[in-house]
């Protein structure tokens, strides 16, 4: 079976903190993976390592086969990425915007024209071509980042914490679009807190502190063998487990609000 | 997988956006226009060493003929203008106080009748020397005045003995001042200006350029794709060398035909070499940005460097006054070398082969500025 990302022992170290500690999984193609975890968990870091963004301090990443440091420019051309901060450029139009990332992808005036199209029209973005990006709203940044990330036909989509801060209609279509585009056979990561995305990825893992907790797993079998109700509940109980505090008692010990005695 | 160092298309489209960008930015294209007119204007007029007009008062106590002739040598020079005639030494020091004069001409009650009895009158000049360049004026042209006036008193003397002051002996130094004979300021300081413009906007502008990318997280986008450091760098200097240029010929046009300075040497020399010094003012302002997150440390960093390449490139004050140590720094300035071309070139109207060592440590400034520049922006967030 051909993987689209293969992971050992991957390492990133800050200093004396280790963000990322001897991870390792693979991810087969052409599905949606999510990849949870708490925040400081090491879900960004592992990312931007398979992004080439990150240099990992030992351990090995490919991406199709391409090595992430060794060949960090081929796994570049293959990989659409979309970061939590909304990073195009605000002072250009969606239209200039989509423009300057085909550019900078190698794609051909007719391609890229036809590219364009196709994306405006995925993205419901028609209409607003020649909006500077900087005064479109929150979904619609959203789904324009989404746009270029795919200008260049990536086989690989990465999305950190895409639809952080969107309101609930635009995080639907925005969904929808994603499965969309695995249908098409793109290989989508994924990180996200909201439950309910994760549980429509095909498979899930757990990070904590920088390791991984479970084997990559569809959401059903990893509710059913944590013997709870949901995705949330297994979040908390991963959670607790780990820190051996309890969660729920923890809202417990908040007396802000409680007059003193 | 063909692996190509450099790709044009790439290199293209961030050259395109960089133009946009700077279309919708403001300032960024105000800057070339109206920094030249405020700092030419500015530094042409106010960075004048030329001291005349000093304001003065005179305590006249002679009130005679003979005293007025003396006084009438002084206003007659340029270099000072009685202001005030005063009637007791207090009268002066107040208004010397007052800083409404710089200097006071004292003259002795005795000063006629000691001239008709062959005696040397004693006058005296107060000077404000609070400010030194002034001061030293003062004194000069005021001993100038005296020395002047008294030997032509005595020529009439010497004469009615039946003989003349250019029979006795005596050296007469003829002395000739070489490329600005009237040894005028502005054709110092403006040529100078044109250059330290050039630097100022150029840096600037690069500076905020690539810092804008990292202040508002584009960059971040920017890493995932295949570009490279060096296509981006230099696709973003590109725009900013047309930017820094148009202020370089902007300002040099306002030298020319404002203020009047023309080039006595070969205007093609100096274009070229203001476009090599265009590019290492580039390479600073991309350094700057290396060191910055914001714009705000960035104008910090700037700062740092605009700063001594005003005080120390022999801009205003010249290298040779310089204690040695500081002087060194002056040196590691590229500003310090263009200063030498532009002024070369333009008051001096010498050619390249006067100038080959400006121009060899100008090329060499540019090779190493832009390459460390380059290898700092390395592409990684790490």
């Amino acid at each position: 079976m051909e993987y689209a990302i293969e992971v050992e022992n991957l390492t990133k170290k800050f200093g004396d903190i280790t963000a990322v500690d001897h991870i390792s999984f693979k991810i087969p193609k052409g599905r949606i993976f999510g990849f949870l975890g708490p925040n400081g968990s090491g879900k960004s870091t592992t990312i931007r390592m398979l992004c080439g963004v990150l240099t990992p301090s030992s351990g090995k990443g490919r991406v199709f086969g391409f090595d992430v440091v060794k060949d960090a420019e081929s796994v570049k051309q293959n990989l659409g990425y979309m970061s939590q901060k909304f990073s195009l450029y605000e002072d250009l139009t969606v239209e200039e915007n989509l423009d300057f990332y085909a550019g900078i992808y190698g794609l051909s005036r007719k391609v890229k024209e036809a590219r364009k199209k196709e994306l405006i029209a995925m993205a419901n973005l028609t209409g607003k071509e020649k909006s500077l990006a900087g005064t479109l709203s929150g979904g619609w940044k959203q789904r324009l980042a989404l746009a270029c990330a795919l200008i260049h036909k990536p086989k690989l989509l990465v999305l950190d914490e895409p639809t952080a801060g969107v309101d609930p209609v635009s995080r639907r279509v925005f969904w929808e679009i994603i499965h969309v585009l695995s249908r098409q056979g793109i290989t989508i990561l994924v990180t996200t807190h909201y439950m309910d995305e994760a549980e429509s990825c095909d498979y899930i893992g757990f990070i904590f502190n920088g390791k991984l907790i479970n084997e990559f797993a569809p959401p059903e079998e990893i509710i059913k063998k944590e013997h709870v109700k949901n995705l949330e509940d297994v979040f908390i109980s991963i959670v607790e487990r780990e820190t051996n505090t309890k969660v729920s008692s923890s809202f417990q010990e908040m007396k802000f609000l409680e007059p003193d005695e | 997988m063909k692996r190509n160092l450099f790709n044009w298309q790439r290199f293209f489209t961030i050259i395109k956006k960089e133009f946009i960008q700077v279309k919708r930015d403001p300032i960024s294209l105000r800057i070339p226009i109206v920094m030249p007119i405020i700092m030419m204007f500015l530094f042409g007029y106010a960075v004048n060493t030329e001291i005349e007009h000093i304001p003065s008062a005179v305590f006249d106590q002679s009130k005679t003929q003979e005293s007025r002739e003396y006084i009438e040598k002084f206003t007659a020079s340029d270099y000072f203008i009685i202001k005030y005639y005063v009637s007791s030494e207090k009268e002066l020091s107040e208004l010397m106080d007052k800083g409404k004069v710089k200097a006071g001409l004292i003259i002795p009650a005795s000063y006629s009748t000691d001239l008709s009895r062959n005696l040397i009158p004693q006058t005296q000049l107060i000077i404000d020397g609070t400010d030194p360049t002034t001061a030293r004026t003062a004194m000069n042209s005021s001993m100038l005045i005296s020395e002047v006036y008294s030997k032509n008193l005595k020529e009439i003397e010497i004469k009615k003995l039946g003989t003349s002051i250019a029979s006795l002996p005596g050296v007469s130094l003829n002395s000739k001042v070489w490329y600005n004979p009237n040894l005028e300021s502005s054709r110092f300081t403006v040529p100078g200006l044109v250059g330290i413009i050039l630097q100022n906007i150029t840096i600037m502008l690069t500076a905020f350029a690539l810092v804008r990318e990292k202040e508002r997280g584009t960059i971040e986008q920017l890493i995932v794709t295949p570009i490279r450091p060096i296509e981006l760098i230099l696709g973003k200097l590109i725009p900013y060398i047309f930017i820094g240029y148009g202020g370089f010929l902007f300002s040099l046009s306002i030298c020319i035909f404002w203020f009047g300075v023309y080039p006595e040497g070969n205007i093609v020399l100096l274009l070229v070499l203001g476009f090599l010094f265009v590019i290492s003012s580039l390479s600073i302002g991309m350094l700057i940005s290396t060191f910055a997150n914001n714009q705000l440390q960035a104008m910090m960093v700037m700062i740092i460097v605009i700063l001594p390449s005003i005080l120390l490139s022999g801009f205003i004050f010249p290298m040779e006054a310089m204690p040695k140590a500081i002087s060194v720094l002056g040196y590691i300035l590229p500003v310090t070398y263009f200063l030498d071309i532009i002024r070369g070139i333009m008051l001096k109207g010498v050619g390249f082969d006067f100038l080959v060592h400006d121009i060899i440590a100008l090329v060499l400034f540019t090779i190493f500025l832009l390459s460390i520049a380059t290898l700092r922006f390395n592409k990684s967030l790490d």
